[in-house]
């Protein structure tokens, strides 16, 4: 009775509600006010804009000695759970069967062991960061924490859903992946998608000004 | 609710648009920032932590504009805005922001967090919560016309003086000019060598220029205190004085947030486009330098370094005109670690060291500066802003340090080839 209530209605609810919800979220973006600059520009917008989206994937030279561990381990989770997510096996395979209909090569099984545990790493060390420094501490949410705490869950039933042993593994990795989808869109996860008009309004102000961002 | 909270909140209101929307919407509280910013890294305050400073604005939206904030509002689970909740980021906002930017060149997200601050102020400053020295400025600019009272007869004292020694016109109000030069209170009354130099330079290169006497003064407290109703007022005095002397070109100062209000946000302001262009003073110099209107000669043989002002640099885009021009007359020039765009602050822009109040924190956080110093070791500063110029001092005298503070100008006016010719004249 439950395992039909995960694999069926709450999974077509939680994927309405991560759809609808990230489309709503950007839709405010593209929809919302936005001032005409009437200011005579010194360079075009547009490169500005699209250098940005990119280059702030790395850090400033100068700055990164002093943001070493956010760096680090943030490029370790984000790397980790994008291989974990798009390169494990039954991954690909539940893509295949349930969405786009072709796969692609998986990683092996120690590959996603050793993807999951960098995931794992980094997300450990950003979450201590985010309560043992002042800075972090004092600014972080409480919807920061469940981010963090979702995700780990998510993490974690993956890696025991692995196993493969028991279906209860692998339905309690689906209810929580549930729940992720359906936080998702309320939450600063929304940050995986809006990203990309953040750093293109601020590369395109600054591009219009004739300055490198 | 009082009245002044609710004038704040409408302001702040007024300020969300899709940049605000998308930038909220991506951070995600890692406190990168943080380390830009001197105020913090010099005081390891916190709540210095540029992101910290946009907490007004930032409850606001998601409180009315996001799906938590107006779900819990249904429900009456919404913590009520407070009055403290502007008046605590008061001190956070004014005393310990420069308005530098260097926040906004670090964020993954790519937030511009000087864009939500200076939106942050709007509503601060719509509630009263603006330090009392930002509000006497922009009352004496707009009943005598600047921040430090009216300064049209030391303006024109100085002016004698320099006709007097160079033997040459300052030309006021003169119609179809090619360039209106703006000038800031601070360099008439602590620098008016500024404008002898320029003087210098525009009959060295035999430009055709003119001041207004009915609108001089570029520097805009309305910018700094974060109100748009000063700041509109003070840049269109600018606008109509060029329009009604039907000149080309309007030439900003060396000061950095006048470049800032009369460049970027003026036609922004008006809500209309200027029918002159705006060009900063160094972008101008520059111009006539590289096209052989300037000829300098003789080179400066001390240890320089050239101190970049950050809103001429890293939010104005005038980075490599102030290099050019100081190579052209300085043999020895060393870049401090971080410089350009990533240059740190003197720490007393943003309307900072007009407020008398974060003076001890201005001091504390010239450290990041003297830091910078220290690792060159150079005998003479060079800047093109003087706001920088002031603060450079102050921090220098607060800290013992022996080092000569310049502006560009002056010192590219003290090479003019035929300098001789006219001081001898």
């Amino acid at each position: 009775m439950i395992a039909n209530f995960i694999d069926g209605p709450l999974w077509y609810f939680s994927l309405f509600v991560f759809f609808a919800g990230v489309m709503l979220r950007l839709g405010s973006i593209i929809f919302s006010k936005h001032k005409v600059d009437l200011s005579v520009a010194r360079g075009p917008e547009a490169p500005g804009a699209f250098r940005t989206i990119f280059s702030r994937f790395l850090p400033d030279k100068g700055m990164y000695p002093h943001i070493k561990l956010q760096v680090i381990a943030g490029y370790i989770f984000h790397l980790g759970l994008f291989a974990v997510i798009f390169f494990a096996a039954p991954h690909i395979k539940f893509f295949d069967e349930h969405f786009l209909g072709f796969s692609w090569t998986a990683l092996p099984h120690w590959g996603f062991i050793f993807a999951a545990q960098l995931a794992f790493l980094g997300l450990i060390l950003l979450w201590l960061q985010r309560v043992i420094n002042p800075v972090s501490r004092l600014i972080s949410k409480t919807g920061d924490h469940i981010s963090s705490i979702l995700t780990f869950i998510v993490l974690l039933t993956g890696c025991l859903a692995l196993l493969e042993s028991f279906s209860s593994l692998r339905l309690l990795h689906r209810f929580s992946v549930e729940l992720f989808l359906i936080y998702f869109p309320f939450s600063s996860l929304m940050h995986a998608f809006t990203f990309i008009p953040s750093r293109a309004f601020t590369g395109a102000w600054f591009g219009r000004r004739g300055i490198k961002s | 609710m009082s009245e002044r909270l609710e004038k704040g909140l409408t302001a702040l209101r007024g300020q969300m648009d899709s940049k605000v929307e998308s930038f909220f919407s991506s951070c995600v509280n890692c406190g990168i920032c943080a380390e830009s910013c001197l105020f913090y890294t010099e005081t390891k305050d916190p709540r210095y932590t540029p992101i910290y400073k946009t907490e007004p604005l930032r409850k606001l939206w998601k409180q009315e504009y996001s799906f938590w904030g107006k779900f819990s509002s249904k429900l009456g689970f919404t913590k009520t805005f407070k009055e403290s909740d502007l008046a605590d980021w008061e001190e956070l906002v004014y005393d310990g922001c420069s308005m530098c930017g260097r926040c906004s060149m670090v964020c993954p997200m790519g937030i511009d967090i000087a864009d939500i601050i200076a939106r942050v102020k709007q509503g601060l400053s719509a509630a009263g919560y603006t330090p009392q020295d930002l509000v006497g400025a922009a009352n004496r600019t707009l009943e005598f016309g600047s921040p430090m009272g009216n300064i049209l007869p030391a303006l024109k004292a100085h002016i004698k003086h320099i006709e007097a020694d160079t033997g040459l016109t300052v030309p006021f109000d003169i119609e179809g000019a090619d360039y209106m030069v703006t000038i800031s209170a601070n360099e008439v009354v602590t620098f008016p060598e500024y404008i002898g130099a320029i003087t210098r330079i525009f009959a060295h290169a035999n430009v055709s220029w003119t001041i207004s006497s009915e609108a001089f003064e570029a520097t805009n407290s309305g910018l700094q205190m974060g109100n748009n109703t000063i700041a509109t007022e003070l840049v269109g005095r600018i606008v109509a004085a060029a329009e009604k002397l039907k000149v080309k070109n309007v030439v900003s100062p060396e000061c950095g947030h006048a470049y800032a209000a009369i460049r970027w946000n003026g036609p922004n302001y008006l809500g209309k486009k200027y029918t002159f262009g705006v060009v900063h003073i160094l972008e101008l110099l520059d111009e006539l330098y590289r096209s052989g209107r300037i000829k300098t000669s003789g080179m400066e043989t001390s240890r320089m370094t050239f101190h970049d002002p950050c809103q001429i640099v890293r939010r104005g885009g005038v980075a490599a005109q102030p290099r050019e021009l100081l190579a052209s007359v300085a043999s020895d020039v060393t870049e401090m670690s971080d410089h350009g765009r990533m240059n740190w602050c003197c720490g007393g822009g943003g309307g900072v060291s007009a407020n008398e109040r974060a003076e001890e924190l201005r001091i504390q956080v010239f450290n990041r500066k003297k830091s910078q110093l220290d690792e060159i070791k150079v005998e003479t500063m060079v800047t093109a802003c003087s706001n920088c110029r002031t603060v450079l001092e102050d921090g220098l005298d607060a800290n013992d340090m022996d080092m000569e503070v310049l502006g560009l100008t002056e010192l590219i006016a003290d090479h003019l080839v035929e300098n001789e010719a006219l001081v001898g004249s």
